[in-house]
Order: structure tokens, then C-alpha cells, then sequence
């Protein structure tokens, strides 16, 4: 029997693959299309603590190999999510991550406080890195002061296991990284979205009505693993990694390149059925290959 | 229910410059979908274009267990959907979002359709039809030759009427100029619209002033199309006077026709 079991910060997952937050919403669309029990986890939409509008449409745009979006972060706030996302959620043998997002320090240690203790919920992930949300978002996630400041505030309003995402648009992740680790992360998931833009020559207007969005998709994956590499140098906690999986064997360059989980997030666009072939795909690769453990492969890469 | 579907093209053909008529076999779209529902189409096997591409049920064929698609080439997704050969297998999810609805009560309804936003309205002049509707279609073209569909509604028995931008055939002008005279003439109990976007503005325009009830398919530019990235947003009004925001895959494509705010 080979072995797809891991843990990331405490958190169980039968298998190393979950779906990442913002592209699975809280999963309900995805369960008419498969059992969502063959997950190893589900990141569910960015929440905030007040219901969020979002941007205008158009919010999406396609590019090479990969899209922008500008969604910024419609929900329905974390009461809500507590009340009517969780329990349905519940229902599945799947580890259920919440992805927070905040305006304010106090935001985000707020929401954390909420869903402290709620059954169901499996861990948080600190959303400091969206790009979307004006006044804010990403300051969090692009100065490592802040970023220490966000995981501090949270890490003393939960007793959940607490997952720093952390934004690309930096010089140096991993001196975001080590400052979320000092602060008590007990992991970090990268990376979020690209910041990028698309323009539309016959109208001479930006595609999103934005102007700039999110780039993700395989575009993004060279930088995605790179990022993960460089942050698996540096710190000692786990990392789940993402940015343009599609396949098992991308799924492998990630744990190679010291992931211990991966989620997929804009193939499940393309191919709604990404993350159950991916985890079959892994399966299957890690037999052929001999490999009787799926943890012998996180951070196995030879350099 | 959503299902990924693996359906095989078998047929794909120009039925006027620029748009082409694929039919698929395809069974559970055939026996679940909705007039107004619409597929997502992965149109080429790899990853390029990555995004699938939201394409109404043109023609549902229960007995045949086959679904038809009309599409007009204006992209490369399109282009892909119309060099793929008959015979090939193409995957589709669907059948997505909410369609038309109708009820008893409604006795005589106008179709407005312009360019491609004729297709689902042919699956659903079939349906009024088979309920024994008195059905007025509204066809809208740039020009003649972009003309479709008209024999399919005659062939069914509705009342066709048809403008042309460029005067070629029918009426000289904007299909609405005709949606005005019926609303003169006949007494409407529903009028439903497919098209581009200031056509729809208007329908939902001269409707109002008419007290009629309208029903309109939106088009947005769509991520996941099942409900999940909320990127296919319109705005649609709240009881207290202002907006929110509703996903067009889902909770549409069609919408109330006094329900959506249009930004200008
Ligand atoms: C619910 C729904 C049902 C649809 N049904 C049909 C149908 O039955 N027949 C049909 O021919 N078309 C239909 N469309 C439109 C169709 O999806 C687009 O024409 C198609 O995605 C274009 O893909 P492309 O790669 O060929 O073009 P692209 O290269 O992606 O774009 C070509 C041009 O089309 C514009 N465009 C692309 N996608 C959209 C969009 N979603 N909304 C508005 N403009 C867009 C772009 O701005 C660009 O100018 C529908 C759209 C929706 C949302
Ligand atoms: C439509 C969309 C919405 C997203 N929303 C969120 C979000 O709410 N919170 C978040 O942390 N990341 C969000 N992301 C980022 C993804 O979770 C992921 O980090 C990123 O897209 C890279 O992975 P991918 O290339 O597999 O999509 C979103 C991505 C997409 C495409």
C-alpha cells in the first residue's frame, strides 16, 4: 500500500492535495461533480468579517496559459460561513481550511476569534497577500512587519492551527516567511496570484474593470516553485505549495521542491475534474516509481 | 445536476458566415437541460485556451439524446470549436445555470433575439410551442446573409419578423423598432431576450413602460462557470435601493428583466 498521508501544521490530510481558496468557493458546486471526500483538504473562499460586495465586472481575464481575475474578495462574512458553509461542509471526511482576510489588524484577529472553536473548522489560512482589496490586502503580505504583526494578532485569538499565504509580489519571500514563523505560523502556503493586467487594443481599455488582477494558472508555476524552493531553504515550518497545478507530475515538482501538500486553484477551471486526477495521477506515479511513501519526495530535490 | 460530459461531435457545420451549428450526443444534457441553460466547452484538449467557453443549448433532441450548439466565430476559441471535426469527442459541463421559465397563465409571448443570442431562443420557442403558445419571434442581423434560424422558427410555427442593420432584409433597423410595433399590436403576456447588450437595455426599456414582464440572458466573461469563482458577476437590485452582486453563471444566465441595474 502506498502511503499519501501527510501533515501540515497539525492538520491530518489523507492525501497531500487540496483545493485553494477563491477558485472551490465551499465546495457545494464541486460536490455535484465528485465525491469531495477524495480530498485531502478544502481551502474555502477568502472571508472577511462583514460581508464584501466585491469589484466590478468584468472580473475575469484569459492570458497565456493561465487568467487574471479581480474578484476582490465577494463574500458573505464569517458569520455566515460559521453558520451556513461549515456545517455543510462538515458532512465530508475532508480537512476544512478558512482562508481570512482582513482590512485591519483587528480584522483579521476578529474573524480568527469567531472561528475559534467552531466544529468543522480544521485550521486558518491568513490570506496577507491578496491583491485585490484596496487600502490593504497586500501591504500586509508585502512588508514583513506587517506580516509578523497579522500572524502575532491571530496566533493569540485561536488555538486553531494557523497557515500564513503569502503573497509573490515581493523582492524577498523569504523574509516574509521567516518574520510569519517568528510570529508562531505553524505553516505557510504559497504562492497567492501575480499581480498583472491585460489590455483590450480595440477599446484601449484595460480587460478588468480593475485595471490590474491576479495572475494564476501554469503561467505562474515556474515562480510558484521557485518561491517554495527558496522558502523551504529558509524555514522550518511546512509548506503548502500552489500556483498552476494541473497535473500529478506538477503536483511532484512541489513536493520536490519541498512542498508537504499542494492545492490546486485555477485548473479546476479548466478541467473541473484537476484535483481527484491529480491525486489518482500521484498515486499512480508514486507505484510505478517504487515509492511506498509520498512524504520520501517533500524537499527530495537534488541540487 | 452538473455533469462533466466526454459527448461526440456529430455534426459541425457553417450554417452562415460565421457561425456554425455543432450537434453532439449527448444524453444527459438531452434529458436535463433547459431552454437558456447554457455548456462550458473545453475547446481544444491541452491547456490552450485555458479557460472553457460558455455556449447556450441551441437545439435540445430528447428522443435523438442529442444537444446542438449555435456559435459564432469571433475568437480563438470559437475558431478551435469550428475546426473540430465531426466524429471527435469534446468534453462540455453543464447543463449549467437557470433558463427561461414560463408559466399557465402566459398566453402570447415575444422572443427577441440578436446575432448569436438567437441560439438558446430556438430551444425555447420549441418548448412555448409544445405548451401551446401563441409565439412572436423578433430576429435581429447585421445583414442578410448573418441571418439564422429564421426557417427553424417557421418550420415550428412561430410568427417570424426580422430587421437588418444594413436594410438587406426585413425591416431597416434595430430588431427593438419591432418589439415597439408588437407591443402596439398584440397584447404580450412575456417577452424574452437574447442579444447584445444595448438591444437587451432597450427590451427591458419598452417592456417596463408596457408593464410587460421580461426575462433577459446575460453574458459575462466566465472563470469556472459553475458558481465557485465568483467572477461572472452583474449587478441586480436589493429591496433597500441599492445593488449586489449575482453570479450570471448561476444564479442566471437569465434574469428578471427589472432586476438588473445596467451601469452606463
Ligand atoms: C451564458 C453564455 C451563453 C453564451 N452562448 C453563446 C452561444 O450560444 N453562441 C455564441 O456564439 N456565443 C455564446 N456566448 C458567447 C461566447 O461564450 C463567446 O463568444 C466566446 O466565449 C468567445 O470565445 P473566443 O475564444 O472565440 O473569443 P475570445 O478570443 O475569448 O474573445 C473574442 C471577443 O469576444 C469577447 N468576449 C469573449 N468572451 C465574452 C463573453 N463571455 N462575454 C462578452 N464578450 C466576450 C472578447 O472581448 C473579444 O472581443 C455565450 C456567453 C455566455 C456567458
Ligand atoms: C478566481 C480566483 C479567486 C481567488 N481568491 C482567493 C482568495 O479569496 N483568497 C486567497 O488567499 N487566494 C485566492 N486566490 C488565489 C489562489 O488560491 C491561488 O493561490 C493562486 O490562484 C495560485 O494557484 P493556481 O495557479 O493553481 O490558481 C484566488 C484565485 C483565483 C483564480
Amino acid at each position: 500500500m502506498t502511503n499519501l498521508a501527510v501533515e501540515v501544521a497539525g492538520i491530518k490530510l489523507k492525501n497531500p492535495v487540496l483545493t485553494a481558496s477563491g477558485t472551490f468557493g465551499f465546495g457545494r458546486e464541486f460536490a455535484e461533480l465528485y465525491d469531495l471526500n477524495l480530498l485531502g483538504g478544502v481551502m474555502v473562499k477568502g472571508t472577511t468579517l462583514n460581508p464584501r460586495l466585491g469589484n466590478p465586472p468584468p472580473r475575469i481575464a484569459e492570458t497565456p496559459a493561465g487568467m487574471l481575475n479581480s474578484v476582490g474578495l465577494q463574500n458573505p462574512g464569517v458569520d455566515y460561513v460559521i453558520r451556513e458553509e461549515i456545517p455543510w461542509l462538515r458532512q465530508f471526511d475532508v480537512a476544512v481550511i478558512v482562508n481570512v482576510s482582513g482590512h485591519s489588524f483587528d480584522e483579521y484577529a476578529e474573524i480568527a476569534a469567531r472561528l475559534d472553536g467552531v466544529p468543522g473548522v480544521d485550521g486558518l489560512e491568513i490570506n496577507i497577500s491578496c491583491p485585490n482589496v484596496k487600502g490593504g490586502g497586500m501591504a500586509f503580505g508585502t512588508d514583513p512587519k506587517m506580516a509578523a504583526e497579522v500572524i502575532k494578532r491571530v496566533r493569540s485569538r485561536t488555538q486553531l492551527p494557523v497557515i500564513a499565504k503569502l503573497s509573490p509580489n515581493v523582492t524577498d519571500i523569504t523574509e516574509i516567511a521567516r518574520a510569519v514563523e517568528a510570529e508562531g505560523a505553524d505553516a505557510v502556503s504559497l504562492i497567492n496570484t501575480v499581480l498583472g493586467m491585460a489590455i483590450d487594443i480595440k477599446t484601449r481599455r484595460p480587460v478588468l474593470a480593475n485595471i490590474v488582477g491576479g495572475l494564476s494558472g501554469p503561467a505562474i508555476k515556474p515562480i510558484a516553485l521557485r518561491m517554495v524552493w527558496q522558502v523551504a531553504q529558509t524555514v522550518n515550518i511546512p509548506i503548502i505549495g500552489m500556483g498552476g497545478i494541473t497535473t500529478a507530475e506538477d503536483a511532484v515538482e512541489f513536493l520536490l521542491a519541498g512542498a508537504t501538500a499542494v492545492a490546486i486553484g485555477a485548473g479546476n477551471f479548466c478541467n473541473p475534474m484537476t484535483a481527484p486526477e491529480v491525486i489518482k495521477g500521484l498515486k499512480n506515479w508514486l507505484s510505478q516509481e517504487k515509492i511506498d511513501d509520498v512524504r520520501e519526495l517533500i524537499g527530495g530535490l537534488k541540487t | 445536476m452538473i455533469k462533466s460530459v466526454k459527448a461526440e461531435i456529430v455534426e459541425n457545420k457553417p450554417i452562415a458566415p460565421e457561425f456554425f451549428r455543432m450537434t453532439l450526443k449527448a444524453e444527459t444534457l438531452a434529458s436535463e437541460g433547459l431552454p437558456g441553460q447554457f455548456v462550458m466547452v473545453k475547446v481544444s484538449p491541452n491547456l490552450e485556451p485555458f479557460l472553457r467557453r460558455p455556449i447556450s443549448l441551441h437545439q435540445i433532441n430528447r428522443e435523438e439524446a442529442t444537444v446542438s450548439l449555435l456559435y459564432q466565430v469571433v475568437g480563438k476559441g470559437t475558431r478551435l470549436m469550428s475546426e473540430t471535426q465531426k466524429g471527435k469527442v469534446i468534453e462540455l459541463l453543464g447543463p449549467l445555470g437557470k433558463g427561461f421559465t414560463w408559466s399557465d397563465s402566459d398566453r402570447v409571448v415575444a422572443l427577441v433575439g440578436g446575432g448569436c443570442g438567437t441560439a438558446p431562443l430556438v430551444a425555447l420557442a420549441h418548448s412555448l410551442l409544445e405548451d401551446k403558445k401563441e409565439v412572436h419571434v423578433l430576429l435581429g442581423a447585421q445583414t442578410k446573409e448573418k441571418l439564422v434560424c429564421e426557417e427553424d422558427f417557421i418550420s415550428m410555427g412561430a410568427k417570424v419578423k426580422v430587421a437588418t442593420d444594413d436594410g438587406s432584409y426585413g425591416h431597416h433597423g434595430f430588431v427593438t423598432d419591432l418589439l415597439k410595433n408588437l407591443i402596439h399590436d398584440v397584447a404580450l403576456d412575456m417577452v424574452y431576450s437574447c442579444g447584445p447588450l444595448p438591444m437587451t437595455k432597450e427590451v427591458v426599456k419598452l417592456t417596463q413602460e408596457a408593464s410587460i414582464p421580461c426575462q433577459i440572458s446575460l453574458e459575462e466573461r466566465m472563470g469556472c462557470g459553475i458558481g465557485a469563482c465568483i467572477g461572472c458577476v452583474c449587478k441586480v437590485r436589493t429591496k433597500d435601493g441599492a445593488f449586489t452582486y449575482k453570479k450570471v453563471c448561476k444564479d442566471g444566465p437569465v434574469f428578471k428583466g427589472e432586476e438588473v441595474m445596467f451601469d452606463d
